[in-house]
């Protein structure tokens, strides 16, 4: 009997994946958990692993290729059995190549922007003739008006993910797309005339410097979540300015303690970390999400920390975070960031963060306001700690160290006065950094 | 304005049109000197005299046949059905006279007849007392049907059905006649064929007729509050003649259709309208047109089934949240 390998749904957001690589070849036999392909989801790359024993029959996935979650990608049989008859081992036609040419083909709009009216019976044409025998499930679901309104635009309805009842692409879809971006939430629909709006506005065509960027998993997770995040939730934003002499003080005794004893050192970052999962346990409403029609209000602080790497970012979560130690949270932190660069972490240590931290100090950044990473309600934005001018408490001006911490809530969630006192908080920890550690 | 009962509302159309011409009379089993089944017809006989209100016989196609007859050679009559489920003993008449007779005579006979009387279930009078045939005469080229949801269009229609001068079915309801409406004081007519915009909308279009688009109205009303749905009723008032305009012209700004009736669902109303709008206005469809009405049974005489039988405004809820 011959089993079919699928592309596995490696993560909540995960709706394609690419098969970096092949670990086995046809022929090759397979135990239960070998390694045998490795895969680049939106967030990280994976080893995938075998759940049945068998032979590696045939291959329908070259690497680098880019195939949506559930598509098969090789076949297992029992070893002495026969390969598969070529009509039922024929590869799906759906398969997405990753080659410029193909590319090209599916978003004219991008490259060719005079043939906007063609693209889309182009490539159900296409589609028909790869596969004779006519599978009328490889239609694209879509509501008649959708359609019309893709012609009209040059959408691809191949290309899109249908938001309808049964996932049905309907108008919005394909205006969402058609503007380059991807549905946020139940909005409702906008009047028919931006969509002639959005027909008129021309697609640029691409200069001879300029470069056409593919977006990788995880740009379009950023681009959706974002823009989901943005467009549906009602941020205010706080800020306040943090005086970190203390702060700067405290962390070079301690580290300077821990070189002579051979531990290692903490950062400003992990003080900030450790003061916001303090200051969250004190303002439990800053520690929860809107779901309509309730508020869910988390009992532990799972700590999520923006860390950018390569491709984009991802916000690795500190499980706990309220129950660990400035050490225990730096080392956490650490190595979290560290398999964040290297993309090894694995889906359940980004994933069901209640509080966010985006530290861009580091880039000389002295303030700014982050976006919510939803359904969280709260991100504090980090500055960098600069030396300026301050008035002290015997009303002479000197050189202070000074901070500014930047807060964007959900007013769903977190009202203004909830907000203020959570920022007073972290403002006083930060302030008395000895507090945090008792 | 006055607010007054539907069944005041069509008692006021009728006294208006005996008053303005000398050629309308009244018909009917005990519409006279019982002041009617329904007391539709209460004190105009008193008013009027036997001249103007005819007792008939209990014989549907006797007095039918009678009407259609009278109207032939110039008078106006209204015939009342008791239930409008005894125009099955009458329908040889109804279809084969009423509505071949201006064809057949080749434009040469008028047939200026209103045949009226409640056409609804949910009362517990039991299967054959509970009939909606709004469907089914509506299907006879030469007839026309209406079905007033309230007492403003109850007057309108009724006064332009008796001045029409072919023969207008017109199909009221048992629960709508106690209930209560603005109605203007001065005369008033409403066209046949004109559908009315209860409640705007941009989300999806109720189309119903009869009590249904009270039912509508209420969903309508649930849908906003608990939802953030705004569906657009419409009201068709005439189901034949049909308002197809405003039925698309609806839909092109909703993009999406629940048609809502009493009535059976195998070759109902709905059936008609969904079809028409597939028709004229797919490219504008944002998701299948849905369609709720009575569950496909006999009425039912259980009263606790017999609840459950006509749409109400949760079935149409829940169907509006399939499509949406």
């Amino acid at each position: 009997m011959s089993i079919n390998i699928e592309m596995p749904k490696l993560s909540d957001t995960m709706t394609e994946g690419t098969l970096l690589k092949w670990r086995k070849k046809v022929g090759d036999s397979v135990e239960v958990g070998d390694v045998i392909a490795e895969v680049e989801t939106d967030k990280a790359t994976m080893e995938m692993e075998a759940f049945d024993e068998g032979v590696l029959s045939e291959i329908f996935v070259e690497e680098g290729q880019k195939v949506d979650v559930g598509q098969k990608l090789a076949i297992l049989t029992e070893p002495g059995e026969k390969k598969p008859t070529k009509a039922e081992s024929k590869p799906p036609a759906k398969a997405k190549a990753e080659t410029p040419e193909a590319e090209a083909k599916k978003e004219p709009a991008k490259t060719a922007p005079a043939e906007e009216n063609k693209p889309a019976p182009k490539a159900e044409e296409e589609e028909k003739e790869e596969q004779p025998s006519s599978d009328t499930s490889e239609r694209a679901k879509a509501s008649p008006l959708a359609r019309k309104i893709a012609k009209e635009l040059g959408v691809d309805l191949g290309n899109l993910k249908g938001s309808g009842p049964g996932n049905r692409i309907v108008r919005d879809d394909v205006l969402a797309a058609a503007h380059g971006a991807t549905k946020a939430g139940k909005a409702k629909p906008e009047p028919v005339t931006t969509a002639k709006e959005g027909a008129a506005v021309p697609v640029t065509a691409p200069g001879a410097e300029d470069k056409q960027l593919p977006l990788s998993g995880m740009r379009k997770t950023i681009a959706a979540r974002l823009l989901e995040s943005k467009t549906t939730i009602p941020h205010y934003y706080l800020q306040a300015e943090i005086d970190a002499e203390p702060l700067t003080r405290l962390r070079k005794e301690i580290n300077a303690a821990a070189e002579s004893a051979g531990r290692p050192k903490v950062t400003i970052n992990d003080f900030i970390l450790k003061a916001t999962a303090v200051a969250t346990t004190r303002v439990p409403l800053a520690n929860a999400a809107f779901q309509g029609e309730s508020i869910l209000q988390h009992g532990r602080v799972q700590l999520a920390c923006a860390v950018a790497i390569e491709e984009g970012l991802v916000t690795p979560v500190i499980r706990d975070a309220d129950k660990k130690s400035l050490s225990e949270i730096s080392a956490a932190i650490k190595d979290l960031a560290t398999r964040a660069r290297s993309k090894k972490l694995k889906p359940e240590e980004y994933q069901g963060g209640t509080i966010t931290v985006s530290n861009l100090g580091g880039y000389g950044v002295e303030h700014f306001f982050a976006i919510i990473n939803p359904p969280q309600s709260v991100i504090v934005s980090v500055g960098a700690i600069v030396k300026k001018p301050v008035v002290n408490a015997a009303g002479q001006i000197v050189v202070g160290e000074r901070m500014m911490l930047g807060l964007s809530c959900d007013h769903r969630v977190v009202d203004g006065a909830v907000g203020a006192q959570f920022l007073a908080e972290l403002k006083k920890l930060l302030e008395n950094p000895p507090l945090m550690l008792i | 304005m006055a607010v007054i009962t539907y069944r005041e509302a069509l008692k006021q159309a009728l006294a208006e049109e005996i008053e303005r011409d000398e050629n309308v009379v009244i018909l009917g089993e005990e519409v006279a000197q019982y002041n009617g089944a329904y007391k539709v017809t209460e004190g105009l006989w008193k008013q009027y005299g036997d001249d103007r209100l005819i007792d008939t016989p209990i014989s549907e196609a006797g007095f039918i046949g009678m009407g259609i007859g009278a109207a032939m050679l110039g008078l106006r009559p209204v015939m009342e059905l008791m239930f409008w489920s005894f125009a099955y003993v009458t329908y040889d008449q109804i279809v084969n006279n009423a509505g071949c007779i201006r064809y057949m005579s080749g434009g040469l006979i008028n047939l200026p007849i209103v045949i009226r009387g409640p056409a609804n279930a949910g009362t517990n009078v039991g299967a054959t007392h509970s009939h909606t045939p709004e469907n089914m005469l509506a299907n006879m080229p030469g007839l026309k049907v209406v079905c007033p949801a309230t007492a403003y269009d109850a007057k309108g229609l009724m006064k332009t059905a008796i001045r029409d001068n072919d023969p207008v079915m017109v199909m009221e309801n048992t629960l709508l006649y106690g209930e209560k409406w603005e109605v203007p004081e001065e005369e008033y007519l409403i066209p046949l064929g004109l559908a009315d915009v209860k409640r705007e909308g941009s989300d999806i279009t109720l189309i119903a007729h009869g009590r249904a688009v009270i039912t509508c109205l209420k969903a309508a009303d649930l849908l906003q509050a608990e939802h953030d749905i705004r569906a657009e009723v419409i009201d068709l008032r005439s189901i034949r003649p049909l308002d197809e305009t405003t039925i698309l012209s609806s839909v092109r700004k909703t993009h999406r259709a629940l048609v809502v009736e009493e009535n059976k669902p195998f070759c109902g109303v709905g059936a008609q309208i969904a079809s028409m709008i597939q028709e004229q206005a797919f490219d504008d469809l944002d998701a299948p047109i849905g369609r709720i009405s009575s569950i496909d049974a006999p009425a039912i005489y259980s009263p606790p089934v017999e609840k459950k039988q006509l749409p109400d405004a949760p079935r149409v809820i829940a169907k509006v949240l399939e499509i949406c």
